[in-house]
């Protein structure tokens, strides 16, 4: 749904855009009596109302920041972390996608983040579970460590209950191994 | 003799599968001396359609410490009134017989009535008289196949229990539950997110278990009966890894609600928060011992995980369990208590090993790669568990010494997370 109001808004600022650009065109229907002032033939100055340009393409954070997370543009909708094998630290180079979710939850004190951490299928699933937590524990951490607070976000897991590709070899097992990070609305 | 009248009523009303759905099975391994026996098809036993000296055979049979004799048709056909020619039934090789014959009531019900012998005391061991509705017809003889168990091996049989387990299929969950011989099977749950961590109430009137329906894991208790269920726990985090104490009054739960996973105990709707454990680690899987006095739980505390146990009542310091290899999780108990069975890997291989809590000694049950979730049959026996065969998710049954071994696969999908039943007494 959201997709399809961001593509009406897109259209209707484009068409917006379009009347501000075009001189509008004086328009004198045949047999109406010219009642400006001066002399008849006289060329009348046109008085051209500026119409007001609404923008929605450079404001857009502003007046509805939540568009940001799915824009694949932006690197909010970036939303997994991925790890090695029997690790559960954000690697360095997922270090700016945690920073930038982390700036966007202190930004917007009403948004509620829910961190689901994720194991490849390798033993127990309950053990599983607890691997999972540690993972999204470490990311939930390190969000409440860059500014966001700890009501805003909880942290679970679904071991290895939810693999992001099924297979049985590292292939897949590495992009299972993962926090995922959804917004209200998202779950 | 004695007389019984089989009473069935509480029946479970659950969503039944609209054919008749099941587990097959097949014996992949024998015990080391299996007792010969006849088992002779009841004297009008097609009235009632299902066989019955047939399942009570297969039963039997299924246990590993039988072998069922053919027997030939026989004029006129004995039934359990039927004077014995013990030195007949010796020359056929057979160690035990088993006689009867099934009779149509006026009201529409039907007898079944049996006979033991022991054919090399040549006596009568003894035998039961059954009053039941045709649908009762498996379960009688899920009765009978318990009695000559009993008799002939001094423990007590398994075969009227049930099952419960998950069946993946897609993206479809089902928590089924069936028979012991995978017959019979009904839904409890079907759902599109992941179901795991089955356990049955000590009354098996309930199953706990852990949904991933709420997209983070949820404990709900399920009144069997009437598809009645609750959450147990939903607390912020992750709630699972149930387990009820053996007077079925308390839950002990893992909940990350407080940091980490940590041990709790709960009562079964919910109430009564109390924690158990505090360490910095991944305490999981708890499990009481028989007895109420241990929960013996999976923790990591150790750098490793490991199994270790603690007093149910709290206080001292958990003691560690098992000391052999780098991976020992999902701990379960006999229900004697003197063996634990677990999950170990094995050269990176995950397998069902038993500890033997008097003498310390270890045994790996298996040879597979993927075990997982051992659960002990009611009478210690057997020791089923999931594990994986040509890429598919199915049910092991091995027994205590590791010879006799049963596999139960669904027609379509995974089956995983079995749970073996109590004894409905």
């Amino acid at each position: 749904m959201r997709a399809t109001l961001l593509i009406a808004l897109t259209a209707a600022s484009a068409l917006l855009a379009a009347c501000a650009t075009t001189p509008p065109e004086e328009q004198k229907p045949a047999g109406v009596e010219d009642r400006s002032a001066g002399k008849p033939g006289a060329a009348q100055p046109v008085e051209q109302k500026p119409i007001a340009s609404v923008d929605l393409t450079g404001s857009r954070a502003k007046d509805d920041p939540a568009s940001m997370l799915r824009d694949p543009n932006s690197i909010l909708s970036k939303r997994s972390i991925y790890y090695d094998y029997d690790k559960f630290d954000v690697k360095d180079e997922y270090r700016g996608i945690v920073e930038a979710h982390a700036k966007y939850l202190r930004e917007n004190p009403g948004a509620k983040m829910l961190i689901q951490g994720n194991t490849d299928e390798r033993g127990s699933r309950e053990y599983n579970v607890g691997l999972g937590q540690r993972r999204s524990d470490g990311v939930k951490r390190m969000l409440i460590l860059l500014g966001a607070k700890e009501n805003q976000i909880e942290s679970v897991s679904l071991g290895e209950e939810k693999p992001q590709q099924e297979g049985h070899a590292e292939e897949a097992w590495s992009k299972n191994r993962r926090s995922d990070m959804l917004y209200g609305g998202e779950y | 003799m004695a007389r019984l009248s089989l009473l069935l009523g509480a029946a479970l009303m659950l969503a039944a599968l609209p054919a008749r759905a099941q587990l097959s099975i097949e014996i992949t391994g024998a015990g080391a001396q299996r007792i010969p026996i006849a088992i002779v098809p009841f004297a009008g036993e097609a009235a009632l359609g299902a066989g019955i000296s047939g399942i009570v055979r297969a039963d039997l049979e299924r246990s590993g410490l039988f072998r069922g004799l053919e027997v030939p048709p026989l004029i006129p056909h004995p039934t359990e009134a039927t004077p014995v020619n013990y030195n007949e039934w010796r020359s056929r090789l057979a160690d035990a017989l088993v006689l009867g014959s099934v009779a149509a009531r006026p009201d529409g019900r039907f007898e079944v009535r049996f006979r033991l012998f022991d054919t090399v005391k040549q006596a009568a061991l003894g035998g039961i008289a059954y009053t039941l509705s045709r649908d009762q017809a498996r379960a009688t003889a899920h009765r009978i196949a318990d009695y000559v168990y009993e008799k002939l091996t001094g423990e007590r049989g398994v075969f009227s229990t049930r099952i419960a387990y998950v069946v993946k299929r897609g993206n479809r969950y089902e928590l089924q539950i069936a028979d012991a011989d995978g017959v019979g099977a009904e839904t409890a749950l079907a759902s599109f997110e992941a179901i795991i961590s089955p356990a049955w109430s000590p009354d098996g009137r309930r199953l706990a278990y852990v949904s991933f329906e709420n997209k983070k894991p949820v404990v709900y208790v399920h009144s069997l009966a009437d598809g009645k269920r609750h959450v147990a726990a939903n607390f912020r985090g992750s709630n699972s890894a149930p387990a009820w104490s053996p007077d079925g009054t308390r839950l002990a739960v893992t909940l990350s609600r407080e940091g980490g996973s940590q041990l709790f105990l709960i009562n079964p709707d919910g109430s009564g928060l109390r924690r158990l454990t505090s360490s910095s680690a991944i305490d999981t899987e708890p499990r009481y011992s028989p007895d109420g006095q241990w929960i013996y739980f999976t923790s990591d505390r150790g750098g490793s995980p490991q199994i270790y146990r603690m007093r149910a009542s709290g206080g001292a310091e958990p003691q560690r369990v098992t000391f052999e290899g780098g991976y020992n999780v999902t701990p379960r108990l006999s229900p004697d208590g003197k063996t634990l069975a677990y999950i170990t890997r094995n050269a990176g291989r995950f397998q069902v090993a038993l500890l033997d809590l008097a003498n310390r000694q270890v045994q790996v049950l298996t040879d597979s790669d993927r075990d997982e979730s051992p659960s002990f049959a009611p009478n210690g026996r057997m020791i089923l568990h999931a594990t994986v065969i040509g890429g598919r998710g199915v049910l092991s049954a091995v027994s205590a010494d590791g010879r006799v071994k049963q596999r139960l696969s669904a027609t379509a999908g995974d089956v995983r997370e079995p749970a073996w039943g109590p004894f409905i007494e």
